[in-house]
């Protein structure tokens, strides 16, 4: 295994809380602080003579990557729309325009005119500024979705690497049923189960669906380092087993876990759409989203106006794809097979 | 391996019961459950007492489990809502147009995915390559149902090739003896029929393979380029071997051991995507029935037989898998 991510790198300080004294400290305790000390000198010694860390490489070689650098760039840009887009919209995206749903028909929905360079929504709204606030709400059903996924993967994932044995044991069957079912037929029953669907119904759903990813990935980093070297020799220098836990073995398995965030946000955002696409949306027809956007109105009226779906899918399409990029070569990035 | 294959098998049945007992309990407490769906939100309280009543739903947790699961094993799942059929009639009747579509796209997408995703590897970095990788990019990173739609848009609306919905034309509509309509043309010999079934088949299955088909690609790339470096490839390049045999016996029998996983782990979208994909193309096989019994009042009977099918099917498909690994690969079979 490698080095913490965390420490390398940076001047390794003593750590306060392993201070003798403070935590009750034996003789043997301080007797390890020291041979600790010792160690970290050694360490940063050998650093400074040009070793590059773990995290430090995978920046140099992520950066390098084209497939990182356009991922990036996509996902830049998708955020800057998204704080911006009272600037950038030219006009209030819930408001139905009098010249626009004059012209609406049941076969014919106004393409652009003067003012609404993309035309018409099904209501009568401007698809330009749908668009534009659209990136709003996809991030924040995505990134919100993928935080809750995260947030209870890695506590699931954590306790289960952290103590092993049957705690392990019934976590993982926990995971076992969750991953038992298909995960969009796994989000469909989710949102069956509330009377109403709502966003939150949709937010909730895409997040359970990826908590035994994370949960798995997590786990299985930690279990393997139960055995490693770093944390062989942390436990020899008498380190608090929660402080090994902690701060000897999250660290190093939260990378791959951030990796796949990274992949589950393409993924949630995906997700968020099939669901409107099979009535399961976000009913609120005024918050404009990609997803529901695509999924509902874009699919009703795509024999009228298929532009309705073809803005949305492409925008879904280009922002997946930024964090599929981004992600992948992150995963690249950080594996030691690769490293040179 | 024995022991392995007991183990695995009680961790299955577990999960299942587990999954059960959750489906079981969340359909029957939530608010919108059975009653509040056959009853409408004005009900009575007395009515709603008398049908709570009437379903057993006033008795004790475990005990409705108990009789719950009695009735499963004896593959009695109650009367859809919606129709009043028994739920284990509805279901057969879509089950095969579902395993039909699966199994074709399934066959699009091994049968397109391998060789692909083996000469993206041996041309790595030519334009083959890079297209593929392109291509299998888009492919995870569009939405399926429109994807389908667009299908649908280009072939049956502005090229007449396929035809845009069901699984049949009309007239065709022939004997039905496994449900499979493209076998049954075949057992009849009515070929005609089997083209008709073969023609309506061929769209959906292509947009229900494309997650499965750019996975497998992908992952038969990483595993070909994995394989090209390993010294026993040199090895028997240097021994002078054939090309055809190194390819064969050294390389692709490596390097397709994760794609099998792969492959399993796939059954899970193509069920997935058989929701989305059936809903495009009005397809009536167990998307349509997990869509139908959802919108509108919720089917809870249909729904949770559907739950546990097909988590059934994933969980056995997957089991299946690693077993098949010992046998592909027997190194696994040593530990």
């Amino acid at each position: 295994m490698t080095e913490p991510t965390t420490q390398a790198g940076t001047p390794a300080p003593r750590r306060k809380d392993e201070r003798p004294g403070r935590a009750g400290g034996a003789s043997l305790n301080r007797l390890g602080d020291r041979k600790k000390a010792r160690l970290e000198e050694l360490a940063q010694a050998s650093a400074g003579k040009g070793g590059v860390s773990l995290f430090r490489d995978a920046l140099r070689r992520l950066r390098r990557n084209p497939a990182a650098i356009v991922g990036a760039t996509i996902i830049a840009l998708f955020v800057l729309v998204a704080i911006f887009a009272p600037l950038i919209a030219p006009h209030d995206p819930v408001q139905r325009f009098d010249e626009l749903t004059s012209r609406l028909a049941a076969d014919h929905i106004p393409g652009a005119t003067d003012g609404f360079p993309l035309g018409s929504d099904e209501l009568g709204r401007d698809l330009l500024s749908r668009l534009i606030y659209g990136s709003r709400q996809t991030l924040f059903v995505g990134v919100l979705a993928t935080l809750i996924g995260l947030a209870i993967g890695v506590l699931l994932g954590a306790i289960a690497g952290a103590f092993g044995g049957w705690v392990d044991n019934i976590l993982m069957r926990v995971t076992d049923v969750m991953l038992a079912l298909p995960a969009l037929l796994l989000a469909i029953t989710l949102v069956a189960l509330a009377s109403k669907s709502s966003q939150w119904t949709v937010i909730l759903a895409v997040a359970i669906v990826s908590v035994p990813v994370f949960a798995r990935l997590l786990r299985g980093s930690m279990l393997a380092q139960r055995e490693s070297d770093h944390v062989l020799a942390a436990r020899a220098l008498g380190v608090k087993e929660h402080n090994i836990v902690l701060r000897h073995m999250l660290p190093n398995a939260m990378t791959a876990v951030i990796v796949q965030a990274t992949l589950t946000l393409s993924v949630a955002i995906i997700e968020a759409a099939s669901l409107s696409f099979l009535g399961l949306g976000d009913p609120n027809r005024d918050r404009a989203e990609w997803g529901a956007m695509l999924g509902d109105a874009g699919v009703r009226y795509f024999e009228v106006r298929p532009e309705l779906a073809y803005y949305p899918a492409l925008a879904i399409i280009v922002v997946a794809l930024g964090f599929t990029l981004l992600g992948e070569a992150m995963r690249e990035a950080i594996d030691p097979k690769n490293r040179r | 391996m024995l022991r392995v294959i007991v183990r695995r098998l009680l961790q299955l049945v577990v999960t299942l019961i587990a999954l059960s007992a959750l489906i079981f309990i969340w359909l029957r407490n939530l608010p919108g459950g059975p009653v509040d769906a056959l009853l409408g939100e004005r009900a009575t309280p007395e009515t709603r007492a008398l049908l709570t009543k009437a379903l057993g739903y006033d008795q004790p947790i475990h005990v409705q489990y108990g009789k719950f699961m009695q009735r499963i094993l004896t593959g009695d799942f109650g009367n859809s809502i919606r129709t009043g059929d028994p739920v284990i009639e509805v279901i057969g009747r879509a089950f095969p147009a579902t395993v039909e579509l699966a199994l074709a796209a399934m066959i699009v997408a091994v049968g397109l995915g391998i060789p692909l995703g083996y000469l993206a590897a041996r041309w790595r970095g030519r334009a083959l390559d890079h297209l593929t990788v392109v291509g299998t990019l888009l492919g995870i990173s569009i939405p399926i149902f429109f994807l389908g739609y667009l299908l649908k848009d280009v072939f049956t609306q502005n090229i007449h090739w396929f035809p845009p919905s069901g699984r049949v034309g009309i007239g065709l509509d022939n004997t039905n003896i496994t449900g499979f309509f493209v076998l049954d043309s075949l057992l009849t010999r009515e070929f005609d029929a089997t083209a008709d079934a073969l023609w309506h088949l061929i769209l959906p299955a292509v947009t229900l393979a494309t997650i499965p088909l750019a996975v497998i690609v992908r992952m038969t790339r990483a595993s070909v380029l994995d394989v090209l470096n390993e010294d026993y490839v040199r090895t028997a390049e240097a021994k002078g071997l054939r090309h055809r045999t190194i390819r064969g016996r050294h390389i692709l029998r490596n390097a397709l051991l994760p794609v099998v996983t792969t492959i399993g782990l796939q059954t899970g979208a193509l069920l997935s995507g058989a929701v989305l994909t059936e809903k495009v193309y009005n397809w009536g096989g167990l998307g349509t029935l997990i869509t139908d019994s959802i919108t509108g009042s919720r089917d809870y009977p249909v729904l949770q037989a559907l739950i546990l099918l097909a988590a059934l099917v994933f969980v056995v498909v997957n089991l299946l898998v690693d077993l098949s690994y010992a046998f592909i690969d027997p190194r696994v079979r040593v530990r």
